[in-house]
């Protein structure tokens, strides 16, 4: 069907989309943030922890609640006056540079996203995959299919941030076991697109042709079968970073997250909801920027999404 | 239950095996509904069909859409599990074969499908589409299989170049060349060519049957070749076998079947293909009604609800196939007391 549309309009589909994300002007607001969020992390992580030119740890008694662009007071010793001869974004109630936690939260922020959610889809995939492939064999009195779809329910049913709390109140509460309790909380959706991809794919005449020519099964699920069950996956994927990217500040709001002095934007965030009305940039920079970060992955994901659907691509 | 067996293999009897001999294959799908996903009925897509097929052979299965055609064509190639019923391929039976057994006999068995735009993966370039098989069952090197990827898209009519084109680069008739290629990459003896050239426009439809015809003299193919249009199975089929419902209403060589159609539906097929000829005759009969649901199948024959001749007899009693003595082998109650 649309696939007839496709071959007679364009001779190259995969330029096409690549011409319809590229001309979505919002989906490409969000790729610039989010290339620049990247450098940011890992300009961040390298120097705020092997070559420090920004301390995020250093305190400044004498510079507390300076706000953004302010130079520090002559009591600062010569040594912790920050790089740019000033405190770019202001320093917070212990005089902590927020650009040096900015900078050193942004890498966090990024790969717990980033990691979370690469273990969310790897789960699902796997699941996913195995629920529409070979859904129709029996275990016992029950089929495959049913038996990890009756699981995905199951765990969708759990009210996921209070499930992640609960773990993390019980887990010492590192960057890894947050990054693991995310992704395993994060798999169902991923598992429900690929199954339904699967049963999809799997009445194509292409792999009928590929059971006809008695390829061996891994072979047709990961050369013919995956490869064209990703499109939809890969989108998700991008939008489920921005929420685990958001699930990560939220913890950290809450004091269950990454533990002090480690900066992260949601622990950033929630020392400074003390200080609203003093110190409003110690609330609005963090918030800004989760803000920022979370539209730039749902607006790149909404592009992609557009980019590969054939239906919604104009003319 | 009353069995019908076609034996089409009749009209030739000779003292060889068959290339592949088909019997009682019955496919039937289970109706499931409610929570507990209840068994409330059965689909006999195919029930019961006998036939045989002769190395070299053309055997064109003709019906309405939605009878069983490609359903048989596929439990022929056990690409869907069986019900009942023995598929003999060169010997062996393949419902007794293993999981292993059956991946390394299945070289034998090609199909070629309808869709030439969904039966080729849209990711891979057509090298690897057709050398693929070549080097998981042969392993051979990646030199060798190209050059026979080369020799094979040569034979199909595309240029060598194809080799690194992608199926969306290509238009339908050069799709179903790479299709045909990919399902000789194996060297086999019985090709099933699902409405092979359905999809494509007439000018194209009989370059890909020339081709057919080709390759069946070079290598000497035998084809199941599922069709519903009857001036393609006129042109290729040696014979001709006739499918309502789910059985074989009938079987013979082709002119027979053209000359003299003797179930009635095959004679009100026959009179519905239009003709390309203004003063021929309108057609005479034309057949009322849908065909019934295969999920609730009339008793007795399956036609009598919508046949011309039907009598008291048809609507109780399952017609037996026999063989005329002008060697058609029909399934129907007007010829039984022969």
């Amino acid at each position: 069907m649309a696939k007839h549309a496709v071959e007679s309009v364009s001779p190259v589909p995969e330029y096409r989309a690549w011409k319809t994300f590229l001309d979505d002007r919002l989906a490409l607001a969000g790729v610039i943030v989010l290339v620049l969020l990247v450098f940011a992390a890992l300009a961040g992580k390298f120097l705020t922890d092997w070559f420090v030119v920004f301390d995020p740890s250093v305190v400044r008694l004498a510079d507390k609640f300076l706000p953004p662009l302010s130079v520090p007071s002559e009591f600062v010793a010569p040594a912790d006056i920050p790089w740019f001869g000033m405190y770019l974004l202001g320093t917070d109630e212990l005089g902590r540079d927020v650009f040096a936690r900015m900078l050193q939260g942004s890498m966090v922020s990024l790969s717990i996203g980033i990691v979370a959610v690469a273990l969310a889809v790897s789960i699902g995939v796997t699941l996913g995959g195995i629920a529409g492939y070979f859904g129709d064999r029996r275990l016992g009195f029950i089929s495959v299919d049913s038996l990890i779809m009756r699981f995905t329910d199951v765990m969708l049913c759990f009210p996921t941030f209070f499930l992640i709390l609960t773990v993390i109140a019980l887990l010492p509460s590192s960057i890894y076991n947050i990054m693991i309790v995310i992704g395993v909380t994060g798999w169902m959706g991923t598992a429900r697109f690929v199954r339904a991809e699967f049963l999809s794919l799997r009445e194509q005449d292409f792999i009928v042709s590929a059971t006809a020519l008695g390829l061996p099964n891994w072979r047709i699920i990961l050369l013919h079968m995956l490869p064209n069950a990703m499109v939809p996956v890969l989108v998700s994927a991008t939008i489920s970073v921005a929420t685990a990217i958001l699930t990560e500040s939220a913890l950290s709001f809450l004091g269950f997250g990454v533990q002090p002095p480690a900066a992260t934007w949601g622990n950033i965030l929630a020392d400074g909801k003390g200080f609203i009305f003093d110190a409003p940039w110690l609330f609005f920079i963090p918030g800004f920027a989760i803000l920022l970060v979370v539209l730039a992955f749902n607006l790149v994901g909404e592009g992609m999404r557009e980019a590969m659907n054939p239906r919604l691509r104009p003319r | 239950m009353n069995t019908t067996v076609l034996r089409v293999g009749d009209m030739n009897s000779s003292n060889h095996d068959p290339l592949v001999a088909v019997r009682g294959l019955k496919k039937h799908f289970a109706v499931r509904s409610g929570v507990f996903a209840r068994v409330h009925g059965w689909i006999k897509a195919v029930d019961d069909v006998s036939f045989d097929i002769d190395v070299g052979e053309t055997l064109a299965l003709v019906g309405e859409s939605g009878c069983g055609k490609t359903t048989l064509g596929r439990a022929v190639l056990r690409l869907i599990e069986p019900s009942a019923g023995v598929v003999t391929v060169c010997g062996r039976d393949i419902g007794a074969l293993n999981f292993t057994q059956l991946r390394e006999f299945r070289r034998k068995l090609q199909i070629i499908f309808q869709d030439p735009y969904s039966s080729l993966n849209p990711r891979i370039s057509v090298g690897g589409i057709v050398g693929e098989s070549i080097r998981v069952h042969e392993g051979a090197s990646q030199p060798e299989a190209q050059r026979r990827v080369d020799e094979l898209l040569e034979r199909v009519g595309l240029d060598a170049s194809f080799r690194r084109r992608f199926p969306h680069e290509l238009s339908g008739g050069q799709r179903q060349r790479v299709g045909i290629a990919r399902a000789l990459a194996l060297g086999p003896e019985f090709v099933v060519c699902d409405e092979a050239v359905s999809a494509l426009d007439v000018s194209v439809q009989a370059q890909i049957l020339n081709l057919l015809s080709e390759l069946q003299r070079d290598a000497g193919l035998a084809y199941l070749f599922i069709s519903h249009d009857l001036n393609v199975v006129r042109q290729i089929a040696d014979r001709v076998a006739v499918m309502y419902l789910g059985k074989l209403v009938e079987c013979a060589g082709v002119e027979r079947v053209f000359s003299t159609p003797m179930h009635p539906y095959t004679q009100s097929l026959i009179d519905a293909n239009p003709i390309p000829d203004p003063s021929y005759p309108p057609t005479t009969t034309i057949l009322e009604g849908e065909v019934p649901s295969a999920l609730n199948p009339p008793t007795g024959c399956p036609f009598h609800t919508r046949c011309p001749q039907a009598m008291d007899h048809c609507r109780t009693t399952l017609p037996l196939a026999t063989v005329t003595e002008t060697g058609h082998t029909v399934a129907c109650h007007l010829y039984a007391q022969s």
